[in-house]
């Protein structure tokens, strides 16, 4: 494989996958909220 | 089935967000992400491609999932339904997309039938080394020319009995409902794909050549980036492969619970679909430059897309490499799970619909729904003229159904009815990614533009060569003719009356809704038990 071929390779990995990651990150650090608890109070961010 | 009794009140659920996101995933990744992408990416400009499509992913097709999520989720109803308590009139916007998941269900039932078939080819190369064309042509398929035959009735037992056994097991799923069926399946059958895949693209990457074939898909052309036909076609694909606009997504986010972070898990399933194309695009082009290298010619040379990437050139490599055998069940295996887990959501947008409008049980309304779609798909496509049909209804109901609509809809929502406020903060209420002014004009405008385009060059190069050069008459009824009549359809529908059992009259699940939410009671549901001094929010 030719350099410029392996970095494309890397971004589209980097950018995908680890889009996929930071988006699974994101929702792990939003837990589900049960149906019948009450909503927690906002969070200030 | 324990929610026979509850079904006309209680609105069916999936178990947990996380059984939704696996369910939408396993909707996302279907037959496309495995054999259409890799020749999309690899035609579009290889690594360069990569550009035009991150850029059609974050300005149009995560911003049409979250607009699929919040019609489903805000509206809590069927295509057809969600659609009618958005407004009256947008009614006929929610049948255009059932009828569009009926056509595509009875084809996309007879390719996981082949690739069932050729799971089992794979095993002991039936083809014979050297034959993988002819074999799947004339012997497979027995294709016979429409223009010759017209529309056969002759029955080819080989792929009309895998066809019923695909059916059935897809009945089966159905009838069990969405968190019983629906959620178990993409729970057992995803993880196992995924694995599954995973497995063949290493084994792919240690056949000789493969590193030519990455080379070929990675390597960047630069200058494809000034062609408007690549970034057209990244559009075109980002939008077909997440399924949205087809009543999917909206269906499916019905099934949520009321609190849930619709964005969060819309990014997941958007960057999930993605990274299995970046997968599939890997192992394919290991796979073809083994090919390449076996026939002696360069990568270009053997770069199909479709039933010919699957059914010809996979079938080829299977028979040449060592341990082709394990690879082509892996790859067959994995179109069979991923197309079933597609071939699910497709049907579930037809049997929400009639289950809402008709207020009836989950097993009846399966069964009315697909006993006949089953019997149109074997009638259509276990005979020897099943490959033109198929190919016609296809090209024909992707430029002219799905992008129809989703162009209709979004012009409709944002421009007509003005939604997209109210569609936002729906979408803001309980989401960890907030969308804003940037969502709507990328939904409102954006869409609308490339969406437009695709639909308006479909047009141009439709009309001025027939399509696959196929004759008139055959193009008239199985292409322009099933096209048009489906828009008709969905108006005749929309005029239909939704009785005093249907959900659009009785549900007390969605009122509940709308006053946990403080939001507008809808017109045409019961009873409010909605406390009249309560604040309502002002969004509708």
């Amino acid at each position: 494989m030719t350099g410029t071929a392996i970095v494309m390779m890397i971004v589209a990995m980097v950018t995908v996958w680890g889009g996929l990651i930071a988006a699974i990150v994101n929702l792990a650090r939003h837990p589900e909220v049960a149906e019948t608890e009450p909503e927690a109070p906002p969070v200030e961010l | 089935m324990a929610t026979a009794t509850t079904q006309t009140n209680k609105r069916e659920a999936f178990g947990s967000r996380n059984v939704f996101i696996l369910s939408a995933i396993g909707s996302a990744v279907g037959l496309g992400n495995i054999w259409r992408f890799p020749y999309v990416a690899y035609e579009g400009g290889g690594g360069a491609f990569l550009i035009p499509y991150l850029c059609a992913l974050l300005t149009a097709g995560i911003p049409l999932l979250f607009f699929d999520y919040a019609i489903g989720h805000r509206f809590r109803g069927s295509a057809p339904l969600a659609f009618r308590r958005m407004h009256r009139s947008a009614e006929t916007l929610g049948w255009w997309q059932v009828l569009i998941c009926v056509v595509i269900s009875v084809y996309y039932a007879v390719i996981i039938a082949w690739s069932a078939m050729y799971t089992w080819f794979s095993a002991q190369l039936t083809w014979g080394p050297g034959n993988e064309n002819d074999f799947f042509f004339v012997d497979f398929l027995q294709s016979a020319d429409v223009a010759e035959t017209g529309v056969s009735t002759q029955f080819v037992p080989q792929v009309g009995v895998p066809l019923i056994v695909v059916w059935l097991a897809v009945i089966v799923i159905m009838c069990l409902g969405v968190k019983k069926g629906i959620g178990r399946a993409n729970m057992i059958l995803m993880p196992l794909l995924t694995v599954m895949f995973a497995v063949l693209v290493v084994q792919s990457l240690f056949l000789p050549g493969a590193l030519d074939g990455l080379n070929a898909f990675f390597t960047p052309n630069w200058e494809a980036l000034a062609d408007p036909a690549v970034w057209a076609s990244a559009y075109g694909h980002i939008f077909f492969s997440l399924s949205v606009a087809f009543g999917i997504m909206v269906t499916y986010a019905s099934y949520l619970k009321r609190k849930t972070d619709l964005t969060g898990s819309g990014l997941v399933v958007a960057f999930a679909n993605s990274g299995f194309e970046i997968l599939a695009g890997i192992g394919v082009f290991a796979a073809l430059g083994f090919m390449a290298q076996a026939q002696g010619t360069e990568v270009a040379g053997v770069a199909s897309s479709g039933i010919g990437l699957a059914f010809i050139a996979f079938p080829t490599i299977v028979s040449q490499a060592t341990g082709g055998s394990i690879i082509g069940v892996l790859f067959f295996g994995a179109l069979v799970f991923a197309g079933v887990t597609s071939l699910i959501s497709i049907l579930e947008v037809i049997v929400a619909a009639l289950q809402d409008k008709l207020g009836w049980s989950r097993i009846r309304t399966t069964l009315v729904v697909s006993v006949p779609l089953a019997v149109i798909s074997m009638a259509l496509f276990s005979t020897t003229t099943a490959l033109s049909v198929l190919d016609t209804a296809d090209a024909f109901v992707n430029a002219f159904g799905i992008m129809a609509v989703a162009l209709v809809a979004v012009i409709v929502v944002a421009w007509l009815l003005h939604r997209l406020p109210a569609l936002k903060d729906h979408l803001n209420r309980r989401s960890s990614f907030p969308v804003g002014w940037i969502w709507m004009l990328l939904v409102g405008a954006l869409a609308p533009l490339v969406l437009g385009y695709l639909f308006v060059s479909e047009l141009i190069a439709k009309i001025t060569t027939p399509y696959g050069g196929y004759p008139a008459w055959f193009l008239g009824v199985f292409g322009w003719g099933m096209v048009i009549s489906l828009v008709i359809l969905a108006i005749l529908l929309s005029l239909l009356p939704w009785s005093g059992r249907s959900h659009a009259k009785d549900d007390v699940d969605y009122d509940e809704f709308l006053a946990q939410e403080h939001y507008d009671p809808d017109p045409e549901t019961s009873a409010i038990p909605v406390s009249a001094d309560e604040q309502r929010g002002a969004a509708s």
